[in-house]
């Protein structure tokens, strides 16, 4: 109870517990982050997440003193890190590999960081009770790393980083090593954990579902920069960008020309959707006549069956935000399916439609010819 | 089936040749020079097998004893002074970046491709009595006396030049000099095969640079020192002409003798057995060794 009034009050003062100003890093000329800024709060579960080589475990690095920025600082709790080594920063890391010591059982790799600070015998092994508890290894102390499983090893990694009761825990893609089933658990679990202990998790990732499903807020990176950030939810349904909009989740894009913008009224003109357009209740960015790109989530799109003419739309002019098509391929995922539907200019566009009923009514089939069509409020128009 | 007659042809064609000539050229010798050592001179020229343990027991008079427990204090203090060199060397090597890493490696095998007898003798003009080391130090000393004369305190006496050369210590140096690649560079693989990460968790827990290296580093190289202080031992133990040509007269360790015996003394039947008596402190080394890796995955964790 009092750490999350602690947290509230933190947060009240609206003190960042990390500030990355302005950081530049090269590694010779090649730049791996480029000029990032960015304040986490404390108690934030905050992902960094971004495509292979953008640079994400790069800043973590930074954070935890294994780089040096080239230019800009680090600062943690308000201190500026500068060229502080990683042994004095208040910070702990789990590695993407674990770096689990090999040569030492569970309950020593988790004493290791409080004997180096010197700490009584007896509240060591108080402590490395605690974090075992902690992380459920309690029965396997004794046990040495290469007789744990990949997810028991990860644990004593988390275990190990957080007796050292750091200000700011850091995760190198910690699930990347598991299997599907382990790592959705353990999403789960490090949830769990952030809010039991309430320390401010920052965590590297590749993988958006995993940052979609814990993260508090997320910075999304491209190529050294931060091209968005937000929480999940701002991400997935207002992405600044035709990359984030590609990069989380799956989506249509279709290149169109901004032909009427209005204060309660736009029209966009796609090529690949004539002789329909696409109509939003309310305005768009950029002026009429520019190029823009059209974005909508598969599951904002319905599927009709084959009629001569367009389906209605709700609040919108006939003729617009529909388009035909034939269903060229259905995935069938279990608690959903994705319809590929081939338009006349060949485009395809992915449906995805929810499987709530055990015996489908309305059956569509590989080679019919459907209307597709999706609401005013679902497209997302994007200028870059 | 014509396959695999084939491939036992292919078996025997290749496998045959290098055996016979170890078997011609190394078992057969090795086996002629171990009864040689249960026999005793006769004549001149001839050796009479007589199944005789002489040549053994007289091995253990005290004089060779000193010999043997000289040797082995030698080729100690040289494994000993080669770990110490070596392991910062290969640490060094492990953490230079990947454009100097080749280059560093070479330097370090580079001696290897050059004759031990132009290394030894290049060693002898390094540290002779009008040697390059000398000559330094000559003129360091100079300089002192020069600066002390500046400051108007009396000029130090004329430099006497050291003795560095046939003696133990030019024979410890020139071993260490000749030993120090087959220190480096097992470490320098079971460094390499370090992963790094894990002296990145140990500093990110809090431990220095020592600490992280006598905790994580050292632990983790074991097998790799192991290896090391092994294959550095055994040939500085056995060591024939470094003791000979940097050596003074109380520097000469057990190869030397076993010369000796083979040539000036023509006692072909108690070198023979002084030399087994090596070859056997030898492969106690390597059980040593064996027993010590025991059980390890080949991957250098563990211990
Ligand atoms: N020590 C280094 N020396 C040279 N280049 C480096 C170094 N570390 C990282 N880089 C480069 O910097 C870029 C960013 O690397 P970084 O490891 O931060 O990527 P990442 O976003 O974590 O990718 P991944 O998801 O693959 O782990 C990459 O192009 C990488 O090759
Ligand atoms: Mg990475």
């Amino acid at each position: 109870m009092d750490q999350l009034a602690q947290r509230t009050q933190d947060a009240a003062a609206h003190k960042p517990i990390i500030s990355f100003r302005n950081i530049v890093k090269r590694f010779g000329s090649m730049t791996a982050v480029d000029n990032v800024s960015l304040d986490i709060m404390p108690g934030e579960f905050f992902a960094l997440l971004g495509p292979s080589g953008c640079g994400k475990t790069t800043l973590l690095r930074m954070l935890a003193g294994f780089e040096v920025p080239t230019e800009g600082s680090v600062l943690i709790d308000g201190q500026d890190m500068g060229e502080t080594p990683p042994n004095k920063r208040p910070v702990n890391m789990v590695f993407q590999s674990y770096a689990v010591f090999p040569h030492m059982n569970v309950a020593d790799n988790v004493a290791y960081g409080l004997k180096i600070d010197g700490l009584p015998k007896d509240e060591i092994k108080a402590r490395v009770q605690e974090a075992l508890d902690l992380v459920q290894l309690g029965p396997l102390a004794a046990r040495k790393p290469d007789q744990l499983s990949g997810g028991q090893r990860q644990r004593v990694a988390l275990a190990r980083a957080l007796i050292k009761r750091p200000k700011v825990l850091l995760l190198d893609e910690p699930l990347s090593a598991l299997d599907a089933k382990l790592r959705e658990a353990m999403r789960f679990e490090l949830s769990q954990l952030q809010q039991k202990v309430g320390i401010t998790f920052i965590m590297v990732t590749h993988d958006q579902d995993e940052a979609l499903a814990i993260a508090s807020r997320i910075a999304v990176m491209h190529k050294g920069a931060i091209a968005q950030l937000g929480t999940p939810s701002d991400l997935y349904e207002f992405p600044a960008s035709r990359f984030v909009a590609d990069f989380i989740g799956s989506v249509n894009m279709f290149e169109g020309t901004l032909i009427k913008d209005g204060a309660d009224e736009a029209v966009i003109a796609c090529p690949d959707l004539a002789p329909y357009s696409v109509h939003l209740p309310h305005s768009a960015p950029g002026s009429a006549g520019a190029s823009v790109w059209v974005a909508i989530r598969p599951e904002k799109l319905n599927l009709h069956k084959n009629a001569s003419e367009p389906p209605a739309v709700p609040d919108c002019p006939p003729a617009h935000n529909v388009a035909r098509g034939e269903i060229k391929e259905i995935s069938y995922l279990g608690d959903s399916s994705i319809f590929h539907v081939q338009l006349s200019s060949g485009q395809l566009l992915r449906v995805s439609r929810p499987n709530r009923s055990r015996y489908e009514q309305e059956h569509f089939g590989w080679g019919d010819t459907v209307w597709v069509s999706w609401a005013g409020s679902s497209p997302v128009v994007l200028l870059s | 089936m014509a396959l695999e007659k084939q491939s036992r042809a292919a078996f025997w064609v290749t496998v045959l040749p290098p055996t016979l000539w170890i078997a011609v050229f190394f078992l057969i010798p090795l086996g002629i020079v171990w009864a040689y050592s249960f026999g005793h001179n006769e004549g001149l020229t001839g050796v009479a097998i007589t199944g005789t343990f002489d040549n053994y027991i007289r091995a253990f008079d005290p004089l060779y004893l000193q010999i043997f427990g000289k040797s082995i204090a030698v080729a100690g203090l040289t494994t000993l002074l080669c770990l110490i060199i070596g392991f910062p060397v290969a640490l060094a090597i492990v953490f230079a970046n990947e454009k100097m890493r080749p280059l560093l490696l070479l330097l370090v095998m580079l001696p290897f491709w050059t004759n031990l007898l132009i290394r030894t003798y290049a060693l002898i003009a390094v540290l002779r009595t009008e040697g390059f080391a000398n000559w330094t130090l000559a003129w360091f000393w100079n300089q002192g006396s020069t600066l002390a004369a500046l400051v108007g305190l009396q000029p130090f006496p004329a430099y006497q030049p050291l003795e560095l050369l046939y003696n133990n210590f030019a024979v410890v140096v020139g071993l260490v000099y000749v030993h120090l690649p087959f220190m480096v560079l097992p470490l320098y693989a079971a460094l390499d095969r370090l992963d790094k990460s894990l002296m990145e968790a140990s500093l990110d827990l809090g431990a220095g640079h020592l600490r992280t290296l006598f905790s994580i580093v050292v632990p983790l190289a074991l097998p790799g020192i192991v290896s090391g202080v092994i294959i550095t031992f055994v040939p500085a133990l056995g060591a024939y002409l470094t003791p000979d040509l940097l050596g003074g007269t109380d520097s000469q360790m057990i190869a030397n003798v076993i010369e000796r015996q083979f040539k000036r003394a023509n006692d072909w039947p108690f070198g023979a057995a002084l030399s087994f008596l090596l070859m056997y402190a030898t492969f106690a080394a390597i059980a040593l060794r064996a027993y010590l890796t025991r059980g390890q995955p080949a991957d250098g964790h563990g211990i």
